[in-house]
C-alpha cells in the first residue's frame, strides 16, 4: 500500500509535467483544429532556456522559469505567424506536415547550437529535502511541481473563463467566421493561444530539467507525443480533459514501471491512445460532433 | 478486344528500366560506382520501394500513415532471424515470404478498427501502431532487444534489388489504375460522396492499406540482408517521416515523382552525409516551404509519361 501510494505521488508529478504540455495541445487544437507537433520541442526549448539562464547567466531558479516561460510564448507566436497563419484553410495533412517540418528545424537547429550530448541541469536550483508522511517519500521538488502547476492551471481557467480575451478564444473555437462577425479580432485570439500553450510548455520543460537533470535536444518527441495523447484522453479541445488526461497518463506510466516492466512504459501510452481512439474517440470529457455531409 | 501489353510505352518502360539495370551493372564492374556509391544505390533502391508503397496509401487512397516504418521493421527481422537460421536464397524468399504474413496479418489488425479513424487522428493512430511493433520487437528474445541482429547473411543482390523495385512500382501503378484502385482514388477525393456511390469504402482502404505494408515489408528484408545489422533503433517514427519526405517532396499521388524524389533525396543524402544536423533542418525548411507554397509537391499528382511524350511527338508532326 505505502510503495503504491509512493508511486502515486511519483506518478502524480510527472503527470503534472504532462498536464502542462497538453494543455497546450488541447488549446491549440481546440481553436485552428491543428496537431501541433512542434509543442514537444518548445517544451525541450524551455529547459534549455532554463539551462542556459542558470548556467551562464546564473540567475536564481524562478526567474530562469519566467525568462523561459516568456521566451517560450514568443516562439510559439513566431513558429504560428511564419509557418501555420498560411496555412489556416488548409487542409488538416497539409497543416500536420508542416507542424513536423517545423519540429525538425527546432530539434536539429538546437542540435546544430547546444550539441546533441545530454547536458546535466545544476541540482542546486531547488531545496530538495524529502519528507516523509507514515513512510510516503515526498520531495520538496515534487511539492514545487504540484504548486506551480495548480498555480498555472487556476490562472489558466481564470483568463480562459473570465477575461475578454478567453471570451474571444471560446469563440473562435465554436466559429471563425461569426466571431469575426461579432468584431473578434480572429489573428491576435489564436496568436494569444499559441503563446499560453507555449508558455506553459516551457514551464514544464523547466520542471522536468530540475526534476531528471538531464536534457538534451530530441527529448521533446516522446513527452510531446504522450502530451498529445493525454490530450485526446482527456477529450481534445477540452481544458479540464487536459489536466486529468495528463495526471492519467503519467500514473499510468509509473505503475507500469513500477509493477510491470519500465521497458513497457512507452508501449502503454500507446496502446491507452488506440484503446480510447477506438472505444471513445472524443475523450473522456469531450463532446460527440456528429459528422456532417 | 484483346488487350495490348505491347504497347509502344510499355516497350519504353521496360527498356528504361532494363536501360538503367545494365548501365549501373556496368558501371559498378567497371568500378566507376565503387562500395561507397554502391550503399547509396542500395539504400536508393529501398527507399524507392518504400516511398511508392506509402504512396499508394497516401497518395491514392488519402488515408495518412505514420506507420510505415512498423511494417518495415516487421520485414527486417523476419528475413533477418529466418536468413540466420538459413543462410541461402531458400531461407531469404522464405524470410520474405514470412515477412509478408506477418506484416498483412498485423496490417490488418491495425487497420481495421484505425482506418474509421479521419486525417489526423488516423495519423497518431498508425504512428502509435507502429511505436508499439518497435517496442515489441525491442523488447523479444528472439529479436536480441535493443541490440539488435548482427551478422544477417548478405543474400541481396543488385538483380534481385532491381527486381524488387520494379515488382513494386507495377503492382503499385497496375493497382492504382484498377477498378479497385479508382475506388480508392474516390476515397481520396471524398469519402462520404464515394461511400454514397455503394464503394466500400473501409475494404478499399483496407487493401490499400495491406498492399503498401507488404511492400514496406519486402523492402525491409531488402534491407536487413544487405546491410548486415538491424536494430529496432533504426524504425522509429523518424524513419516514417524520412520516407514520408520522399513522398511529399515528389507529390502525393504520382508514382514517378516519388521514385525522382527517392532517387533525389538519396544523392543529397550521400552529399550531406558529414553534415547530418544541417541536413534534417533543411529537411524541415523543405517540408514548410512546399506545404506553404506547392502543398502538392514538386510535380502534383502529374506522371511523366512515356505516352504524353510520344503524343506530344506526333502533335508535332
Amino acid at each position: 500500500m505505502i510503495q503504491f501510494l509512493q508511486q502515486m505521488i511519483n506518478g502524480l508529478s510527472l503527470g503534472s509535467i504532462y498536464a502542462l504540455i497538453a494543455l497546450g495541445y488541447t488549446m491549440v487544437y481546440g481553436i485552428i483544429k491543428l496537431i501541433n507537433f512542434a509543442h514537444g520541442d518548445v517544451y525541450m526549448l524551455g529547459a534549455f532556456v532554463a539551462f542556459y539562464a542558470t548556467t551562464f547567466f546564473h540567475l536564481n531558479f524562478f526567474v530562469a522559469l519566467v525568462v523561459a516561460m516568456v521566451l517560450c510564448g514568443v516562439l510559439g507566436v513566431v513558429i504560428e505567424r511564419i509557418a501555420y497563419k498560411p496555412l489556416r484553410h488548409a487542409t488538416r495533412i497539409t497543416a500536420l506536415i508542416t507542424a513536423m517540418g517545423v519540429s525538425y528545424v527546432l530539434e536539429y537547429t538546437t542540435q546544430y547550437f547546444a550539441g546533441s550530448e545530454v547536458k546535466t541541469f545544476p541540482t542546486d536550483l531547488l531545496d530538495n529535502t524529502a519528507f516523509s508522511f507514515g513512510g510516503v517519500r515526498i520531495t520538496m521538488m515534487q511539492i514545487y511541481i504540484f504548486v506551480i502547476t495548480i498555480v498555472l492551471m487556476i490562472i489558466l481557467t481564470y483568463i480562459v473563463n473570465k477575461t475578454k480575451m478567453g471570451r474571444a478564444m471560446r469563440a473562435v473555437s465554436v466559429d471563425e467566421d461569426a466571431a469575426k462577425l461579432m468584431g473578434i479580432n480572429v489573428d491576435t485570439t489564436i496568436s494569444f493561444t499559441f503563446f499560453l500553450g507555449s508558455c506553459l510548455a516551457g514551464v514544464a520543460g523547466v520542471l522536468v530539467g530540475v526534476y531528471y537533470n538531464s536534457i538534451n535536444p530530441l527529448m521533446g518527441m516522446t513527452p510531446g507525443l504522450k502530451a498529445f495523447i493525454a490530450a485526446v484522453f482527456g477529450g481534445i479541445g477540452n481544458i479540464p480533459g487536459a489536466m486529468i488526461g495528463g495526471l492519467f497518463i503519467g500514473i499510468a506510466e509509473t505503475l507500469v514501471t513500477a509493477y510491470g516492466s519500465s521497458l513497457y512504459k512507452d508501449a502503454i501510452v500507446y496502446v491507452i491512445l488506440i484503446l480510447v481512439l477506438i472505444l471513445k474517440p472524443d475523450g473522456l470529457l469531450g463532446k460527440n460532433v456528429k459528422e456532417k455531409v | 478486344m484483346r488487350k495490348e501489353y505491347l504497347t509502344k510505352e510499355n516497350i519504353a518502360w521496360l527498356l528504361l528500366a532494363v536501360g538503367s539495370f545494365v548501365i549501373c551493372s556496368l558501371l559498378m564492374n567497371l568500378g566507376i560506382i565503387n562500395s561507397y556509391y554502391q550503399i547509396t544505390l542500395y539504400n536508393i533502391c529501398i527507399n524507392i520501394i518504400l516511398a511508392v508503397s506509402l504512396n499508394l496509401v497516401i497518395g491514392i487512397c488519402g488515408q495518412f500513415s505514420l506507420g510505415h516504418a512498423g511494417f518495415m521493421c516487421i520485414g527486417a527481422y523476419a528475413a533477418g532471424i529466418i536468413t540466420k537460421m538459413m543462410p541461402n536464397f531458400g531461407g531469404f524468399v522464405l524470410g520474405i515470404l514470412v515477412g509478408f504474413v506477418l506484416s498483412a496479418i498485423v496490417a490488418l489488425i491495425v487497420s481495421i478498427p484505425t482506418l474509421r479513424l479521419r486525417g489526423d487522428y488516423l495519423a497518431i493512430a498508425t504512428l502509435g501502431f507502429a511505436e508499439i511493433i518497435r517496442i515489441l520487437v525491442q523488447n523479444m528474445k528472439i529479436t536480441n532487444g535493443a541490440a539488435g541482429l548482427n551478422g544477417i547473411p548478405q543474400l541481396t543482390s543488385w538483380p534481385l534489388l532491381m527486381i524488387g523495385v520494379v515488382v513494386s512500382i507495377v503492382v503499385v501503378c497496375n493497382y492504382t489504375h484498377s477498378a479497385p484502385g479508382r475506388a480508392c482514388i474516390s476515397i481520396r477525393e471524398d469519402e462520404i460522396a464515394s461511400e454514397a456511390m455503394g464503394i466500400n469504402t473501409t475494404k478499399y482502404k483496407v487493401i490499400a492499406f495491406v498492399i503498401g505494408a507488404l511492400l514496406a515489408s519486402l523492402a525491409g528484408a531488402l534491407y536487413a540482408c544487405n546491410f548486415y545489422v538491424i536494430k529496432p533503433s533504426q524504425f522509429t517514427f523518424n524513419k516514417s517521416i524520412d520516407i514520408l519526405v520522399m513522398v511529399v517532396f515528389g507529390g502525393m499521388g504520382s508514382m514517378t515523382s516519388s521514385v525522382i524524389a527517392a532517387i533525389v533525396i538519396g544523392i543529397i543524402n550521400m552529399v550531406l552525409a558529414n553534415f547530418s544536423e544541417i541536413r534534417m533542418i533543411i529537411y524541415g525548411l523543405a517540408l514548410v516551404a512546399i506545404m506553404i507554397f506547392k502543398p502538392t509537391g514538386l510535380l502534383g499528382q502529374r506522371e511523366l509519361s512515356f505516352k504524353k511524350l510520344f503524343s506530344s511527338r506526333k502533335g508535332a508532326k
